[in-house]
């Protein structure tokens, strides 16, 4: 099996359906097919055994992940936004091979040896060429695509370190598809917007899921939150997929412009922590989207637990329950296992903290140096959390991030949300820092809502009135800014490197944390 | 025949094609209209049709399974052959009801 042979089978099934692009106009299953055959004759043309892309959403991107799978090749997108650094590090790790570029792509850094470096209009135009036909010798046979092949690199956004290259095999990424989308279950009425960018694995998995649905795709290069609506409203977009930082600019469009996207019917959201006041405010604004909370990880082949539109609606029409509940990630999908394990590597029980393990077909966990899964088959997702009587699971955030204080283990995650619920706080961001006596002490760095006005001893009794006084920051510092990935997953690390290095301050407004220009 | 996951078949009486999704727990004999399904990269033979009784088709995108080898396919081109697993018909699986997270 492999992601090839999903594409056939739409083409097989819906052929003239159209695939991508806009309502009239756009390209179907059937040509979608012979671009992504031609883009794999070519790339089976060229040296190396990888497949990269330095570019954001557009037709490039389906034409390099199919055409990589039929050539037998890794498809390999780079976010165009790391630093020089960063980015010769991953082209050199890249190997010999081509290298698809955005046109206007000035590259910060020289190319490796035996890259060769193609421009988008430059692929798209091997792609649209059939091969000339055969001449007196009969043409190669296609290569046969391996289970085990691997289908994409992709270089994790690495929170707490340098990249890393997650593998992802043919077998990994075709279980997660028919274990989770139905075969030409969309209607043809029906698209979906992406917007994350290809080095995600939201972005692989939405056009895999996409193309298997028989669903529409449209894209958008990059992100911008007008844009973004407009697309919706021109496109008559049914389906999406956000991060949460992209949720909360959206809202913002929405209640500035009185958008209420009609066509949208669906709403998925992951890739990090939901504020609780930006899905409130959007199931508020947005009653007629069915909304879905994915948790995932590149390492699991996208999504392994969901919330789905029923919680998100019991949630609106005020179940205590649910409330609770919109704050979990959901239950695991039916083809995964998780399970949650004590420090000691025991089980543990419903309600029991500790870190998320999962297995599945899907779940490759797996980098260019080698297998990380253990010996039952289980994966160490490094996040912590628990699991419910009900099933449902609930995340602290990474378990490097747990704050450990006199023996308790405090999640950063739970003290923030109580600190984001003050009207005037805008971002929060809570870390541990060393303390002689109780090993680590909670210190909050708060971005106050423009215009509001708030000391640390009011957020103190705060957070007081709501936790435990173990959960209380012992310090809490205004800043102008916070780091964040691309993706919008809060760097802790590095707040916890600036906040350690800053004296401690009384209630003004303190430099920003600059956000680091490594980090991805 | 050896059923590995992701192993691929077709029939040798109509256009039907497979892909193992899991395998069997024991050897099983796997037909589809009948007849011995074959590799997929092997020629369809002329002239064979499917049994009568076994012409009841293989859908397109749907997944087939046997629960007592535990075997299941899922059909990734149409035809009129039956799936059948040591003679026994293979059941449809019925679609999930998740919703879109990506």
């Amino acid at each position: 099996m492999n992601i090839a042979l999903l594409l056939e089978m739409a083409a097989e099934g819906a052929g003239q359906r159209v695939a991508f692009g806009p309502r009239s106009g756009g390209v179907s299953y059937a040509e979608l097919l012979r671009l992504a055959w031609n883009s794999g004759e070519w790339l089976a043309s060229q040296p190396g055994q990888r497949a990269g892309l330095l570019d954001g959403n557009s037709p490039a991107v389906p034409l390099l992940l199919f055409g990589s799978a039929r050539a037998r090749k890794a498809f390999v997108p780079v976010s165009y936004r790391l630093a020089a650094g960063q980015l010769r590090a991953v082209l050199a790790g890249l190997g010999p091979g081509v290298l698809v570029a955005a046109p206007d792509a000035a590259l910060p850094v020289a190319l490796p040896d035996g890259l060769v470096l193609k421009t988008r209009g430059q692929f798209l135009d091997e792609a649209r060429h059939d091969a000339a036909p055969a001449s007196a010798s009969a043409p190669a046979p296609a290569p046969v695509p391996s289970p085990d092949d691997i289908a994409v690199l992709l270089f994790t956004s690495g929170t707490t370190g340098p990249p890393k290259a997650a593998v992802l095999r043919q077998r990994q990424l075709t279980a997660y598809i028919i274990g989770t989308v139905e075969f030409l279950s969309a209607g043809p009425e029906e698209a979906a917007l992406i917007s994350v960018p290809p080095y995600h694995i939201a972005g692989i998995s939405a056009i895999l899921s996409s193309v298997y649905a028989g669903r529409r795709i449209v894209q958008l290069e990059s992100f911008e939150p007008r844009a973004w609506v407009r697309l919706v409203n021109d496109e008559h977009v049914t389906h999406a997929m956000v991060v949460p930082t992209m949720l909360a600019r959206i809202i913002d469009v929405l209640l500035a412009d009185g958008e209420r996207l009609p066509s949208l019917r669906h709403l998925s959201y992951g890739g990090g922590r939901m504020p609780a006041g930006t899905i409130e405010t959007a199931l508020r604004l947005l009653p007629h989207v069915d909304f879905v909370n994915a948790y995932g990880l590149t390492e699991t082949s996208s999504t392994i637990a969901v919330l789905g539109p029923g919680d998100h609606r019991r949630f609106a029409v005020g179940d205590a329950a649910a409330r609770r509940r919109l704050s979990s990630a959901g239950r695991p999908l039916p083809s995964v296992e998780i399970e949650i394990r004590g420090p000691d590597g025991a089980p543990a029980g419903p309600g029991v903290r500790g870190e998320v393990f999962v297995r599945g077909e899907q779940v490759a966990g797996e980098y260019l140096d080698g297998a990380r899964l253990d010996g039952g088959g289980w994966f160490a997702t490094r996040d912590a959390g628990y699991l419910d009587e009900d099933g449902y699971l609930f995340l602290d955030g990474r378990l490097d991030d747990i704050v450990v204080r006199g023996g308790e283990n405090l999640s950063p995650g739970e003290i923030e949300d109580v600190l984001l619920a003050h009207p005037a706080v805008r971002e929060a961001a809570v870390v541990g820092l060393p303390d002689p006596e109780w090993g680590e002490q909670v210190v909050a760095a708060v971005v106050p809502e423009a215009g509001e006005t708030v000391d640390a001893a009011a957020l103190q009794q705060w957070v007081r009135d709501r936790l435990r006084s173990s959960r209380t920051p012992t310090r809490v510092d205004f800043v102008a800014e916070l780091p964040y990935t691309e993706s919008g997953k809060l760097l802790r690390r590095k707040v916890r490197e600036q906040l350690g290095t800053r004296t401690r301050q009384g209630d003004h407004e303190g430099p920003g944390l600059q956000p680091d220009p490594q980090a991805h | 025949m050896d059923l590995k996951p992701g192993s691929r078949w077709r029939s040798a009486v109509c256009d039907a094609e497979v892909v193992v999704v899991r395998s069997p727990a024991a050897s099983v004999t796997f037909r589809i209209g009948g007849i011995g399904a074959l590799p997929a990269e092997t020629g369809r033979p002329d002239g064979v049709e499917p049994h009568v009784a076994l012409a009841g088709g293989t859908l397109l995108g749907k997944r087939y399974a046997d629960e007592v080898s535990g075997l299941e396919v899922l059909c990734t081109k149409a035809g009129t052959g039956t799936i059948t697993v040591d003679g026994r018909r293979a059941t449809v699986m019925t679609p999930r009801q998740l919703p879109a997270s990506d």
